[in-house]
């Protein structure tokens, strides 16, 4: 199988977004676009399905890019993220006939460079990925042209540009250290590498974890999240909160287990992921509780929920058997958090659009006025709070039973603590819409392309919930990819 | 009908479970419309009625075990590395009793709301959350692992949680609903640091195991100690034990029969199941018994205290549920297990009757407010004279079921601890004392007019301020002051009513069968546990051979006697009082100043809980918290290299001025801060 082959997934999507722009220009019926687009998507991941029955697994591009099980996770993740909100989109868009274009040919490259990120197991090819996956990110961002989206993706570039910076730094002095960039070789230099230069390596390290810490919204590098997702429109917010944060955390999980797992770093690197995961989840729900706008509270859940995550990464043990544990912890965290979020925010795109208002006050009475769209929230909302029986509950007593197994009991209590912290809000937010007493009347309805993508996702949360082995499974065969340290 | 299949034992669980998920399907659907949602009663009465039936099954095939847990095998659902999930029922001889008294009182609660939720908009959404919640609390009694267990725990939460919040258009329904639900989470906290400490001990959620680790003496007695404590922390939050009792009078707010059933006979009665089915553990640890003994004891009589002054029946019913539950806590750490749950039997078919018994009576008087009541057992005498059989059940009057627990744990506390015996014994006095004075204000003495105005839907409550009733304080005695004026005025003006056009009439046979049923047991339950073996040995089998257990085989007849006279001259107080010499209660009010306004505060726990605790202390503290970190943190970072100010465009202004700055600052000290730190170490380690 050669190299095009095993590229073709993220090819598809990319060549896609070229003919959305191309079809844009010639056909004035612009309602074709996002079906041209979801149709990529599906063709990508018809392809996907196409490469692992023939076995296509292996390296593209002289090891540039690998095809293995866990880049194979987050293909039909990134595809499914992507092709939901395009459908949450669909109205959105629609009120700016000119640039519909745009819009979808961005989500498109913004899911090949998250595609490409989970598969790239080089240096140059990880930031090329990284860069190809955040420009269009930015774009999105501001978007609108309003102040508020604008003002969202400026600032969102200029940090976004001193994490670059930081994370290019991180790179280099690995590059130097090793005289390589490819991550297996990053890994033999390292095991060899003299007693002298390990604070070197760990400087390395902390560069690259403050780089993908921006773009996985931890603490401290996770001021932006609530601007921005309060000023982007809210399908890019969606967007931004699940793609960006799995596209970071698939690198982050890579980069560290592959080429910095020896464990002569490892346990440092381990603790000081699992510091920042207390007080990214902490910090994160502690000011949550505090907030009136739905999307910049789903902007502070968003920094506690990659708190939550990275108690998976920081569950590293010594002992090889059970690398791998906190490793499908992550993975199954974010596919669950991936549906769960975008369930969440569908509903908040159609609650939006209908009553006007990002208010949580105005919520009140929508469990009588759109009794099928607060079902809907609220069961996302329970899963973030991580009640059973929803894929949140697996996603945490999977990650706490990792942390446990790798003897983190300090992090496990905080995060409890923190699961208690975080219904506060999550349930507050539920009881507006149920209890509180609505000062508008009138029915309140979505399109039907958003119901689907809620639909879809809430089966996502309720099935991983009730009947997760499937996902564990893939989640597990995913993670074993590092299994061989 | 000796044996009794596994599949037969999920059923009890699951046909409730998918009743409430097929009416829920049918009003989200629009295909149960406004005529037909008496369907949903008559869906739900059936299939709690086959769980009833299943339950007396079970109930046969485990006494064919003596007792014994049935042999069931769990079932793997999940499996994690070093970490199996199994879902899994366990029917013993605990189990097989919770089972017949949670479906036999709500099959009877059922049929009670057919009458009482008449009419109600919200019937079809009423049934699903009653079925969800029995399913629930019979999960929470089936289940073979404290995981399981726990979430059905929750489970029961958040359907108490919904029912409370009901008529959640009155704000004061809505705000007791958040304080049961946040209230109890605190006890929670509790139950799960509980189980994550038994989890890395043992490496199982098993409760079988657990018992035989705590038995055979395989866990470290800290270790034994935490995880007692920790249980007991989530079955006082449940339970509501002092200090997290004070959510359960506000749940009142909720309709009658979910109070009935919920908040009196079955869900509230979690916490002392959760402490008899872990009581091996308990029973190993002398200080989590003894916790659990005191802080019974003190619950009981301190709620006592509080149902003596209020003048709502519905409220002192739940102060009395509290003390109550009270007991029962005393007799489990007293080492009396057997007596505990023979107490939470008789108390749930007694307790249960009492809550209908005030339901009817707010039907008929649309108020809950004893101070407009009066007269009513010449209108109502179906419902007077089932209630008086439940209050001389509950005040412990011998022949009446009550009165055979409450001495069984009375009995086990004199053997244990002579001061919690004399505190239980007080409890007896006051008992008695608040029950005769809800009588004689209810059902004797003239009518005192009801309430005139029946409020849309919702149970009707007075319009008098009397605050202590409705969740406030009362601060100084000029309103202690006005609250007595009050009870005078009505005690002169009994007649001068006459206008109101309330006229007391007997509920509908619907509400009153379950009235008579509930009757039967509140008079003869006891005899299970009468001169026989069989229902100690049920529940004693239901433990691991070797835990040490408490039951008292000789009758003490001073015991009695003296708790019989105690019962006695408590209501002998109360019909002096309220009955005999009318405006005496005035007076006694006036002398006992200082106590009366410590009652109606109600310990001022609420003033404690609520003003202090969670307002002042977590809510300000948070809200400090953040605020500071932000003010100091961020503005203050944001003034400090604020200086230059782009005066471009808008867009541009806030986002390159200060704040843009801040961020980026912070990000790079965040960066040099861990790379030092991390260097650090290296260096040293």
């Amino acid at each position: 199988m050669d190299d095009i082959t095993r590229f073709l997934p993220e090819l598809i999507v990319l060549v896609t977004a070229g003919l959305v722009v191309l079809v844009d220009l010639f056909v004035p019926d612009k309602r074709v676009l996002p079906w041209l687009t979801l149709l990529g998507l599906a063709v990508s991941a018809g392809w996907t399905v196409g490469l692992i029955v023939a076995g296509g697994q292996g390296r593209a591009f002289g090891d540039m890019l690998r095809v293995d099980a866990f880049s194979l996770f987050f293909l039909f993740l990134f595809q499914a993220v992507a092709a939901v909100v395009v459908l949450s989109a669909i109205d959105f868009v629609g009120q700016m006939p000119d640039r519909q274009g745009e819009f979808y040919a961005l989500v498109l490259t913004v899911a090949t460079g998250a595609m490409l990120l989970s598969g790239a197991n080089d240096l140059i090819m990880i930031f090329i990925s990284l860069e190809l996956t955040s420009i269009s990110q930015y774009a999105l961002a501001g978007f609108m042209r309003d102040s508020r989206s604008s003002e969202a993706g400026l600032k969102y570039l200029l940090l976004g540009a001193v994490s670059t910076a930081t994370l290019l730094y991180g790179m280099a002095l690995l590059f130097g250290l090793t005289g390589t960039t490819a991550l297996p070789g990053i890994a033999t230099a390292l095991h060899s590498a003299s007693d002298n230069l390990r604070p070197a390596y760990l400087l390395a390290a902390t560069l690259l974890a403050a780089g993908f810490g921006f773009k996985m919204a931890i603490f401290p590098f996770q001021m932006w999240v609530p601007d921005v997702y309060e000023g982007a429109p809210t399908p890019v917010s969606a967007y931004l909160s699940v793609a960006s944060k799995a596209a970071a955390f698939a690198i982050v999980l890579r980069i560290f287990f592959e080429a910095l797992g020896d464990s002569r770093i490892s346990s440092e690197w381990a603790n000081l992921f699992a510091v920042l995961a207390a007080i990214s989840m902490t910090l994160g729900n502690v000011v949550a509780i505090q907030q009136r706008n739905i999307k910049r509270l789903f902007g502070y859940s968003s920094v506690a929920q990659a708190g939550n995550f990275l108690v998976g990464i920081a569950a590293v043990s010594a002992s090889s058997g059970r690398f791998t544990i906190g490793a499908s912890g992550v993975l199954f965290f974010v596919a669950a958090y991936a549906f769960t979020n975008l369930g969440a925010f569908l509903a908040i795109i159609a609650i939006s659009d209908a009553i006007g208002s990002e208010n949580i006050a105005d919520y009140a009475g929508l469990g009588r006025r759109a009794p099928w769209l607060a079902a809907i929230l609220a069961f996302c909302l329970v899963s973030l709070t991580g009640l059973p029986p929803t894929a949140g509950f697996f996603a945490k007593v999977y990650i706490f039973n990792a942390a446990i197994q790798a003897k983190f009991v300090w992090l496990v209590v905080i995060a409890v603590l923190n699961t208690l912290v975080s219904a506060v809000y999550y349930l507050g937010v539920l009881r507006v819409m149920y209890l509180g007493e609505s000062k508008a009347e009138g029915r309140v309805r979505a399109g039907l392309p958003i119901s689907f993508g809620m639909a879809v996702s809430a089966l996502g949360v309720l099935v991983f919930g009730v009947a997760p082995g499937p996902l564990l499974t893939a989640a597990q065969k995913a993670a074993d990819v590092f299994a061989v340290h | 009908m000796d044996t009794f299949p596994e599949a037969l034992a999920w059923a009890i669980f699951l046909l409730p479970v998918g009743c409430s998920l097929l009416i829920t399907l049918a009003l989200a659907t629009g295909l149960l419309r406004r005529g037909q949602l008496r369907l949903a009663g008559y869906l739900t009465i059936l299939v709690i009625f086959v769980a009833f039936l299943l339950s007396l099954w079970a109930l046969k095939a485990v006494d064919h075990n003596s007792g014994h847990a049935l042999s069931y095998t769990s079932h793997q659902w999940l499996q994690f590395p070093g970490f199996s999930f199994t879902l899994g029922l366990r029917v013993d001889g605990l189990t097989a009793v919770m089972l017949v008294v949670v479906t036999s009182v709500s099959l009877l609660v059922q049929v009670y709301s057919q009458g009482y939720m008449e009419g109600d908009p919200g019937y079809g959404r009423y049934y699903a959350y009653m079925s969800l919640f029995t399913a629930s609390m019979l999960g929470l009694v089936l289940s073979d692992s404290i995981l399981f267990l726990f979430v059905n725990w929750e489970l029961v939460g958040l359907c108490s949680f919904l029912l409370i919040g009901f008529w959640f258009h009155k704000p004061s329904a809505a705000a007791a609903a958040k304080k049961a639900f946040i209230t109890t989470r605190v006890g929670d906290v509790g139950f799960m640091i509980a189980i994550l400490i038994i989890w890395t001990h043992t490496g199982t959620f098993d409760i079988a195991q657990i018992h035989h680790a705590a038995v055979a003496g395989g866990i470290g007695s800290t270790t034994l100690t935490l995880f007692a404590l920790g249980v007991f922390a989530g079955a006082a939050g449940k339970s509501a034990q002092v200090p997290l009792h004070i959510w359960l009078p506000d749940a009142m707010e909720g309709p009658t029969p979910v109070s009935a059933l919920i908040h009196a006979a079955t869900m509230v009665a979690a916490g002392v199941y959760l402490v008899a089915r872990f009581f091996p553990v308990f029973a190993a640890s002398s200080g989590a018994l003894h916790t659990v003994a005191w802080i019974g004891a003190i619950t009981a009589i301190i709620a006592a205290t509080m149902g003596v002054v209020n003048p709502d029946i519905k409220k002192v019913l739940a102060y009395s549920t509290i003390s109550q539950l009270g007991y029962m806590m005393l007799g489990l750490g007293s080492g009396a297990y057997v007596a505990a749950i023979f107490h939470l039997m008789n108390h749930a078919f007694f307790k249960a009757l009492l809550f209908l018994g005030s339901g009817s009576v707010n039907k008929a008087t649309n108020t809950f407010d004893m101070r407009q009541m009066g007269g009513l057992r010449r209108v109502m005498p179906i419902t007077f004279w089932t209630f008086v059989i439940a209050s001389l059940s509950l005040a412990g009057v011998p022949p009446f079921s009550g009165f055979y627990s409450k001495d069984d744990i009375l009995h086990a506390a004199w053997n244990d601890n002579k001061i919690l015996f004399a505190l239980g014994f007080i409890v007896v006095f006051l008992t008695a004392f608040y029950m005769a004075r809800v009588i004689f204000l209810t059902f004797f003495g003239e009518f005192r007019g009801g309430a005139p105005h029946h409020d849309h839907w919702t149970e009707g409550w007075t319009a008098i301020p009397v605050a202590a009733s409705e969740g406030q304080n009362v601060h100084d005695s000029s309103a202690v002051a006005a609250v007595l004026r009050a009870e005078e005025a009505h005690e002169l003006e009994g007649d001068a009513h006459g206008e109101h056009e309330v006229h007391p009439h007997e509920s509908p046979t619907v509400m009153l069968i379950p009235l008579v049923v509930l009757a039967v047991p509140a008079v003869i339950s006891w005899l299970v546990n009468y001169h026989t073996h069989w229902f100690g040995d049920l529940l004693k089998n239901a433990l691991p051979v070797g835990t040490p257990e408490r039951t008292d085989e000789v009758v003490n007849w001073g015991l009695a006697i003296a708790s019989i006279a105690m019962a006695l001259a408590g209501i002998f107080v109360g019909y002096v009082i309220y009955q005999a010499r009318r405006g005496l209660d005035v007076t006694m009010g006036r002398l006992l100043r200082p106590l009366y306004v410590l009652f109606m505060n109600k310990w001022y726990g609420d003033v404690i809980g609520e003003e202090i605790i969670a307002r002042g202390l977590v809510y300000r503290g948070v809200a400090f918290a953040s605020e500071t970190f932000d003010t100091y943190v961020i503005d203050g970072v944001a003034n400090g290299l604020g200086m230059v100010t782009n005066r471009g465009g808008a867009v541009l202004r806030r986002a390159a001025s200060g704040e843009f700055q801040a961020y980026g600052f912070i990000f790079s000290a965040g960066v040099a801060i861990i790379a030092v730190v991390l260097v650090v170490i290296a260096r040293t380690s």
